[in-house]
């Protein structure tokens, strides 16, 4: 995924003079044919996140369209009110390029691993927040951000994520993508956790549990209408994500329910990391199986929410 | 022990002349309207955003968003009356706006926004900003082959960022020489002296450390500023910086070297005299 979407940064650049990429410190050859081919428009600024958000800022004023890029944990906490400020406020087409959104740097501790990314993005008026599941679906998401209006942050996930986006999918910013149809259950899932979801439904389906699916890649603008149309009829909305429980998808679709369905809401299992850092290494997998985020543990959820919901609230939701 | 610059002491003496002493009866209007303002970053400030709006910026006030004008950013934008003043002075809005700062429908707010107010470049108030989006908008006029210059202005207070150094790190990487760094050196923050909340000194070779080209001035001495930021580059291929020794609260008495009026809320009767005094009736 994030070789894709860095390639796609070239392609871009390839058509559009606009286009920038803007490294921090990146890995050794990052876009090294890019370096070759635009020199001017590859720019390597050094671990000064800071600096760099309010340099993109000036970029993007004069018409540029910068896509800056680092790991997520430093474009997010390190320059938080470079992005409110220059950014958001003055609403300006910069793309934030997250390498390793979420777990992804499990063995590299606490301090690299972006677990309230979301919420802390989500939060700031005029951004658009985006969860790619894929490097299929990361390439279509790339070709929307040329025109897009404000800035956007895209949380990538590691690479190498087995592909379940398909072409016909398409992509369009805020559209969410039902990948299964409504069910006993809806799960809303974004980034990575699509995957896991895919096959936690396989897993219910397994145990006579119909188990639906909307992939929600742009957790702002939330997909309102899509969201309202899947949950019709299903007895419970999970939501899986891999991030804390404040603030993410989980909270930006309960709080759209709770606006848009007031007191006739279903029942809702918010399946995310805990509220806390972690402290374990291993690898992504690794920590989200040891929380609950893998597909059987997911499964496993989902059939005692749905148990439980049978007991105390058996005419859940009926518009 | 820090050396006191010859231009930090003409500073302090340095008399205002009857435009200089019209700017401050427009800040302090606009401060008597409002029943608040930040009075002493924005007299400390006034002669170096006179020279810059008089003299220096290739700016046209019909035209403010003109594709070829030099671009101007306050960084320390508490200091925006003094811009305000000056904006409004040279027709990029009524005076009568002046009036209104603060208010609940003014274009004019506590810090300037872009977008709100005609010649303001960006939205500034959080403190450490302004050079960095400077450092985009020189390297955009290099990339686009464009004549036009930026001009940062910074408070002293404001460089205790470090976000500033990293920025300055950056124009010098790319040697940007049509990018101007204006330090309003008044020596005293909000708490106190800047030698005593966080020393910067020495402060002129920090910043030729830092890859730039220095000018110190007597940022009241309005010939001196300009003859400094008419000669800018000061060095090709540097970006540069301007140390204008500056007074907080210059030109009125009471407030000057005076902690106490960083910000003021409502003047008294005797305040108000003691301006009248200062800069005469407004």
């Amino acid at each position: 995924m994030r070789n894709t979407a860095m390639n796609m940064v070239h392609k871009l650049a390839a058509r559009d003079e606009r286009v920038l990429y803007i490294g921090s410190d990146p890995g050794a050859g990052t876009l090294r044919a890019m370096s070759k081919e635009f020199p001017k428009r590859h720019l390597i600024e050094g671990i000064s996140e800071a600096h760099i958000i309010g340099m993109s800022a000036g970029l993007a004023m004069e018409g540029f369209v910068p896509y800056v890029n680092t790991i997520a944990t430093f474009l997010t906490r390190r320059c938080y009110e470079q992005v409110a400020v220059d950014l958001c406020l003055h609403n300006l087409p910069v793309r934030l390029i997250a390498n390793g959104g979420g777990l992804v740097y499990a063995p590299l501790g606490p301090t690299h691993q972006a677990i309230e990314d979301i919420a802390i993005m989500r939060a700031l008026p005029n951004m658009t927040v985006i969860c790619p599941c894929d490097a299929d679906e990361a390439a279509r998401m790339m070709e929307q951000t040329l025109d897009w209006k404000g800035p956007i942050y895209i949380r990538l996930g590691k690479g190498g994520d087995a592909v379940v986006s398909k072409a016909d999918h398409g992509f369009e910013i805020g559209k969410a993508i039902l990948m299964r149809p409504p069910g006993d259950v809806l799960m809303v899932t974004t980034g990575i956790m699509l995957q896991r979801a895919l096959a936690a439904a396989d897993l219910l389906a397994a145990q006579g549990v119909r188990a639906g699916i909307l992939h929600m890649h742009t957790v702002k603008p939330l997909d309102t209408e899509a969201l309202l149309q899947a949950v019709r009829g299903t007895r419970l909305v999970a939501t899986l994500e891999e991030h804390v429980p404040s603030g993410g998808l989980g909270s930006a679709v309960a709080e759209t329910l709770i606006d848009k369905l007031g007191s006739n809401l279903p029942a809702m299992l918010r399946l995310s990391l805990p509220d806390r850092f972690m402290h374990n290494y291993g690898s992504q997998d690794s920590l989200l199986k040891k929380h609950g985020l893998s597909a059987n543990a997911i499964a496993t959820s989902i059939e005692h929410a749905l148990a439980a919901s049978r007991i105390s609230t058996p005419q859940l939701h009926s518009t | 022990m820090i050396q006191i610059s010859p231009h930090a002491e003409a500073a302090l003496t340095c008399t205002l002349d009857e435009r200089s002493l019209y700017l401050r009866r427009l800040v302090l209007g606009s401060v008597r309207s409002a029943g608040r303002g930040h009075v002493g970053p924005a007299l400390s400030l006034i002669e170096m955003v006179r020279v810059l709006y008089d003299d220096v910026l290739r700016i046209d006030p019909k035209n403010p968003r003109d594709r070829d004008r030099d671009r101007a950013i306050l960084s320390k934008g508490h200091g925006c009356l003094a811009l305000y003043a000056l904006l409004a002075d040279r027709g990029f809005f009524p005076l009568s706006e002046l009036d209104g700062f603060c208010g609940p429908d003014s274009i004019l707010g506590g810090h300037p926004e872009y977008g709100m107010v005609p010649g303001v470049e960006a939205s500034t108030g959080a403190l450490g900003h302004g050079l960095s989006i400077g450092v985009g908008l020189a390297l955009a006029a290099r990339m686009r082959e464009r004549n036009y210059r930026t001009f940062v202005l910074l408070g002293d207070g404001e460089i205790n960022e470090g976000s500033v150094w990293e920025a300055a790190m950056g124009a010098a990487k790319h040697g940007l020489d049509n990018l101007v760094a204006l330090i309003d050196y008044n020596k005293l923050q909000s708490y106190g002296p800047t030698d005593y909340v966080l020393p910067l000194e020495p402060l002129a070779d920090k910043w030729r450390s830092f890859g730039f080209a220095v000018q110190e001035v007597n940022g009241h001495d309005v010939g001196a500023l300009r003859n400094v930021l008419k000669q800018v580059p000061a060095v090709a291929g540097k970006p540069t910086a301007v140390i204008c020794h500056t007074v907080k609260g210059k030109g009125l008495p009471a407030a000057e070297s005076n902690a106490d009026w960083h910000h003021k809320n409502k003047l008294t009767d005797s305040e108000l005299d003691a301006i009248r005094v200062a800069v005469g009736d407004f």
